[in-house]
């Protein structure tokens, strides 16, 4: 990145620099824009494969697929996850679907408007050409998965069945009970083991990288822990391909699995990886509430519970305390079909959430205390109950029921449920552009590790069809026209590079251990998450914006002064995998509340006090803010901010209005 | 409520472990057992004592990476995930025992934290179907009654957790296997690989040392997504027509 | 752990642990069938002396002239000496191999759902086996009268002296009733081990099958020995 010259520092916290711009998206109309990316790409020859190596980080939806359709290619794959299996990957959690482009309702759907509807849904933050490619490949992935035995729910004819999701008025999700994430990793995980077998993948579990390699400004390798022995390795290869997932545990409370970390996007955003957009934030309306101080994660109840389920707070604080059970039906607040009338229930996951903030901050929250709040509110399938019968109702979401009772130990199909929203999703990540290459040649991003489909908020069941239309369609392609330059110049073992990378790897770890001060890795992990969910959370403002920074950064100063991480680091210390995951997440925490505080404008799950409307409602800027805001690691310095502007030919940029 | 917990500590693979004993006081019911241990281990921590080391990621009972015994029961008394089970299932002066997964085929690392990538090579060895990316037909070309695809999802639902082998007096990983075996046999895309599939896997199965089954049911008892024993049945009878047809 | 290691040589089905089990299943299937024919023919044992008496000479002479004499019962002979080598065999590499698969046991296991049937099979088998050594040397091989007397060449005096002896009769119905709980899981099994008890229905009538096989077995079984004892059979 060049700089300006007089590089004005904004706010104090940041500078400005140069704009930057996708280069990749061929100049045609969208319709043709991915044939013709995906004829230019150039090819390698098939023998030249095995010749060419891969590192892919992570073995979700997006890692395993790629790996997998890598390694079918016959390319050279090492594939790292930090789990025991690639099969533990966090994308086995997604309950309710993947969307895709098939129209088999005849209900209207077709490529241009799962296009429209993700782009609407992203509230216009969201980069036109790749969106339209995802739409576009979204059909093969339906038709791939069912060759590779994933059971889709199906109807007694035996094709296949679709539902609604969030926000969408087109039966266009296709799902396995509340399982669907699961059964297409696993999908994915067979695929790629099938090329262990054959010899083209290398799994590499219980691994986690700790630094890129950056050699004549070209990703060449990583350096990777081995968790069990804790060793350094070094790993080389022609081109690097993180698909680490997202950085919601920022917050210590999400639905991500306890191990999901920002390590592997932070440690190439240090590097040059331009991080983009990493204020946007999805908070999932539908999760079971906080129960107390202990709590390690929260546990999200699929939305599509939202198809059949009504949502309802008391119109009178008096009643939150009530049994839900004796509280009639004129005294119930059925406030998101109040507010939204055609959409009702359904209405997209932002305004979902912040209706039900909204409600709890009004007093009518309900649940039991926690601290001196109610954080709670009633989903209720009564009705779906008296329609379709306790056992339809078994069947569509028994696991999820079943699941909530477990948890909670309360009987849903008897008491309302309640919810309350969590962090669920984060749709910032590094920037890439048509190719998923970040600013780092060679270095690719794919799935919810990069920023590129789902602007400033996501759609139901769109997450696991981008990383599956990245790992399987996508990335093969684009990566191909960059390995068709290589093999690339050998890299020593002992290249400056590669040994001042495993260097800094080494002090890190020896710096962590040698601390030896007070509190816990989860403390600091706490605490930031209490300051991320207060000041960068649902609402923000910037005040509390401004605010979080001071606490962040006072918060990372103790933390390298007082964590205690014991034992050693050439064993299996778990305490250290954590601590090295927690100081990425404490200069990620800052980097997130000044992205925040410089976007000045509401939009999708990046909501700003100042900016909304006058009965409430997020109001976008698109005059000042229709652009993707890229950050360049400054390291002692402040970042830099690189704007991406927003161009729309193909939808029209509307303000957003679910009403 | 205040417990006593016996757990199992080993500082590596190659080193003698033992039992020590812990209390941890003020343990409330809504906590999850997973939620319990990591409240032990803060106590640990600032006592200047190494934290227990043991398995979890997404503690919402699906990435089947948790996994201990408990007080003899794989995953403790309730049908579900280490991570799923909370404390209402105990009650107060409780003395609970926590031992890793045992298995000659599930190495101990350390502490709770056992080496399941047997099943990763079992899987390697035939767990899939041969489709490459691009070589799929149209989804709807092949229509799966829902009997079918009912049954195969529901073998499909393991989470590869190793309860049916920590659990087996054999050791032995025939629910796992037949999950795999039923889920691929259920399907029409399956049927071509159906008995290279099942004689490879279990070879695979045997090589990893684990044990043979004998029937009892004490893995469906185990398994948190409750698959039938019905599918080591479905398995033995893919290796039957295997067998039959030359394989 | 990035290594990774498969069998040597090609698998085939007939080397796995399944096909060691249904060596078990085919050949414990043919001493159920044996046992229910042995039990039908020792049910002759209530028709008195002359009735069991040529049932056990009819053994030896079917199939006469075609066959010698004495022909189909060596030839069962055989099979059923096969069948146990090889249930014996099959029974000991897989308990062999049980216990290498774990070879740290727990500290504390909690049984579930196992059977006292299930738990019992290779300890059972292994009692039913030291049995029926003891029973083919006492009625087949040396022919041992225990009550003392001369050993009668007459089939039917043999059994009724035996049984006379009431501890004789204890040491059979004990090993009846090890006998039930081999055949009750055995049964079972055995349908579970060929792959018949593919849905739930055909499950629990598996489970079912064992428990009535091995009640109609064990029953005929200790009527003839229960009736010498009880002096309804003289």
């Amino acid at each position: 990145m060049t700089e300006t010259p007089s590089r004005p520092l904004v706010h104090d916290l940041y500078f400005e620099g140069t704009p930057i711009k996708d280069t990749k998206a061929p100049n045609v109309s969208i319709e043709q824009m991915w044939t013709k990316r995906e004829f230019d790409a150039k090819l390698v020859n098939p023998s030249n494969r095995r010749k060419l190596s891969v590192i892919i980080i992570g073995t979700g939806l997006a890692g395993a697929s790629a790996a997998a359709t890598l390694g079918e290619a016959g390319y050279n794959v090492k594939s790292f996850c930090y789990q025991d299996s690639p099969r533990r990957a966090h994308s086995i959690a997604a309950q309710g679907g993947i969307n895709a482009a098939k129209n088999y309702n005849d209900d209207g759907d077709s490529v241009y408007r799962l296009f429209y509807d993700t782009v609407k849904g992203g509230d216009y933050r969201s980069r036109e050409s790749n969106v339209y490619r995802l739409a576009e490949v979204s059909a093969k992935i339906i038709d791939l998965c069912v060759a590779q035995g994933v059971p889709f729910a199906r109807e007694y004819g035996g094709l296949l069945d679709n539902r609604s999701f969030g926000g969408v008025q087109v039966a266009r999700t296709f799902y396995a009970a509340g399982q669907t994430g699961q059964q297409l990793l696993i999908g994915a995980y067979q695929a790629m083991e099938r090329q262990v077998a054959a010899g083209t993948v290398t799994p590499f579990t219980r691994h986690e990288m700790l630094e890129l390699i950056v050699v004549d400004g070209k990703a060449r390798g990583i350096i990777a822990r081995d968790m069990v022995t804790g060793a350094l390795e070094t790993h080389l290869a022609d081109a690097v391909v993180l698909a680490s997932g997202g950085y919601g545990n920022v917050f210590f409370l999400s639905t991500n699995a306890m191990g999901c970390n920002v390590t592997a996007t932070w440690r190439a955003h240090r590097k040059g990886a331009l991080f983009a957009n990493p204020c946007y934030t999805q908070i999932h309306p539908t999760c079971i509430p906080v129960s107390g101080e202990h709590q390690s994660k929260l546990t999200l109840m699929s939305e599509s519970l939202r198809n059949d389920g009504r949502i309802w707070v008391p119109k009178r604080r008096e009643d939150c305390e009530k049994d839900p059970r004796d509280i009639p039906e004129e005294d119930r607040d059925y406030y998101l079909e109040r507010i939204y009338p055609a959409f009702g229930n359904l209405v997209p996951r932002d305004i979902a959430s912040r209706q039900a903030k909204y409600m709890c901050d009004d007093g009518r929250g309900v649940g039991p205390l926690v601290g001196d709040f109610r954080r709670g509110v009633y989903l209720d399938l009564g009705d779906a109950m008296r329609r379709m019968g306790k056992e339809q109702l078994a069947e569509k979401y028994g696991n999820l029921l079943d699941m909530y009772q477990r948890i909670t130990g309360e009987n849903p199909y008897e008491v309302p449920m309640r919810i309350y929203p969590a962090v669920h999703y984060t749709m910032g990540g590094l920037w890439v552009d048509y190719d998923l290459e970040t600013t780092i040649e060679g270095l690719y991003a794919a799935g919810e590790a990069n920023f590129s489909d789902h602007g400033a908020n996501r759609l139901g069941a769109s997450s696991l069809m981008q990383c599956l239309a990245d790992g399987y369609f996508v990335l093969p392609n684009t990566i191909r026209d960059y390995l068709a330059g290589g093999p690339f110049k050998p890299v020593a073992d002992d290249a400056p590079e590669v040994v001042e990378a495993q260097r800094s790897v080494q002090e890190r770890i020896d710096r962590l251990l040698s601390i030896q001060g007070t509190r816990s890795v989860d403390s600091f992990h706490r605490e930031l998450g209490n300051v991320m969910w207060e000041y960068c959370g649902m609402e923000r403002t910037e005040e509390g914006l401004l605010k979080g920074i001071d606490l962040i950064r006072s918060l990372r100063d103790e933390f390298w002064r007082n964590v205690r991480v014991l034992g050693s680091a050439d064993t299996l210390n778990q305490s250290l995998e954590k601590a090295g995951r927690v100081a990425d997440f404490l200069e990620l925490g800052e980097l997130m509340c000044i992205d925040a505080l410089h976007r000045r404008e509401s939009c999708g799950g990046h909501f700003r006090s100042e900016s909304q409307t006058e009965d409430g409602e997020a109001l976008r800027d698109d005059e000042h803010f229709l652009y993707t805001a890229a950050w360049e690691y400054g390291g002692d310095e402040p970042p830099t901010l690189h704007k991406e502007d927003l161009v729309y030919y193909a939808i029209e940029l509307k303000q957003r209005s679910y009403k | 409520m205040r417990l006593t917990l016996k757990i199992w500590r080993q500082a590596g693979p190659d080193v003698a472990g033992d039992f020590v004993t812990y209390q941890v006081d003020d343990v409330s019911g809504d906590m999850s057992f997973l939620e319990m241990l990591d409240v032990l281990n803060e106590q640990l921590n600032s006592e200047g004592k190494e934290p227990i080391a043991f398995d979890s990621d997404c503690r919402e009972g699906i990435c089947g990476m948790c996994g201990l015994m408990i007080s003899g029961l794989a995953h403790g008394p309730e049908v579900t995930t280490t991570c799923q089970l909370h404390m209402r299932s105990f009650s107060d002066g409780d003395t609970i025992t926590v031992e890793p997964w045992r298995a000659d085929a599930f190495p101990i690392i350390r502490d709770l934290i056992v080496d399941r990538s047997a099943f990763d090579r079992i899987i390697q060895a035939g767990g899939f179907i041969t489709v490459n990316t691009g070589a799929a037909p149209e989804a709807h070309s092949v229509p799966v009654p829902k009997a079918n695809a009912d049954r195969a999802f529901d073998s499909a639902k393991c989470i590869g957790c190793g309860a049916c082998v920590a659990a087996c007096p054999n050791a032995s990983a025939m629910l796992f296997l037949g999950a795999k075996i039923t889920h691929l046999g259920e399907v029409p895309q399956g049927q071509p690989e159906r008995d290279s599939r099942v004689v490879k896997m279990v070879a695979q199965h045997d090589h990893e040392g684990f044990g043979g089954c004998t029937n009892i049911g004490e893995c469906s008892a185990a398994c948190p997504k409750e698959i039938p024993q019905d599918v080591i049945s479905t398995l033995n009878k893919d290796l039957r027509t295997a067998l039959r047809h030359g394989y | 752990m990035a290594t990774t290691t498969s069998p040597a040589t090609r698998p085939t089905a007939r080397s796995t642990t399944i096909a060691l089990k249904m060596v078990m299943a085919v050949t414990g299937a043919i001493f159920a069938l044996f046992v229910l024919a042995h039990m039908y023919g020792n049910l002759k044992l209530l028709w008195g002396e002359e009735a069991y008496n040529d049932y056990a000479h009819h053994l030896r002479t079917i199939g006469e002239p075609m066959l010698p004499y004495a022909g189909l019962l060596w030839v069962l002979r055989i099979v059923l000496l096969v069948s146990l080598v090889a249930h014996l065999w099959a029974a000991f590499t897989l308990w062999g191999r049980a216990e290498r698969a774990r070879s740290h046991k727990y500290a504390v296991k909690k049984r579930v759902r196992q059977s006292l049937s299930s738990r019992w099979m290779r300890w059972g088998g292994v009692f039913i086996f030291v049995f029926l050594v003891w029973h083919l040397i006492e009625f087949t091989i040396v022919r041992v009268d225990v009550s003392g007397k001369p050993v009668p060449d007459n089939p039917f005096q043999l059994v009724v002296d035996s049984f006379q002896v009431w501890w004789l009769t204890l040491i059979y119905v004990v090993a009846m009733l090890a006998l039930y709980m081999h055949l009750a899981h055995g049964v079972f099994s055995l349908n579970q081990t060929l792959g018949w008890t593919n849905t739930k229905g055909t499950y629990a009538r598996a489970k079912v099958l064992g428990h009535v096989v091995a009640a109609v077995v064990v029953v005929g079984f200790l009527i003839p020995p229960l009736a010498v004892l009880f002096r309804l059979v003289k």
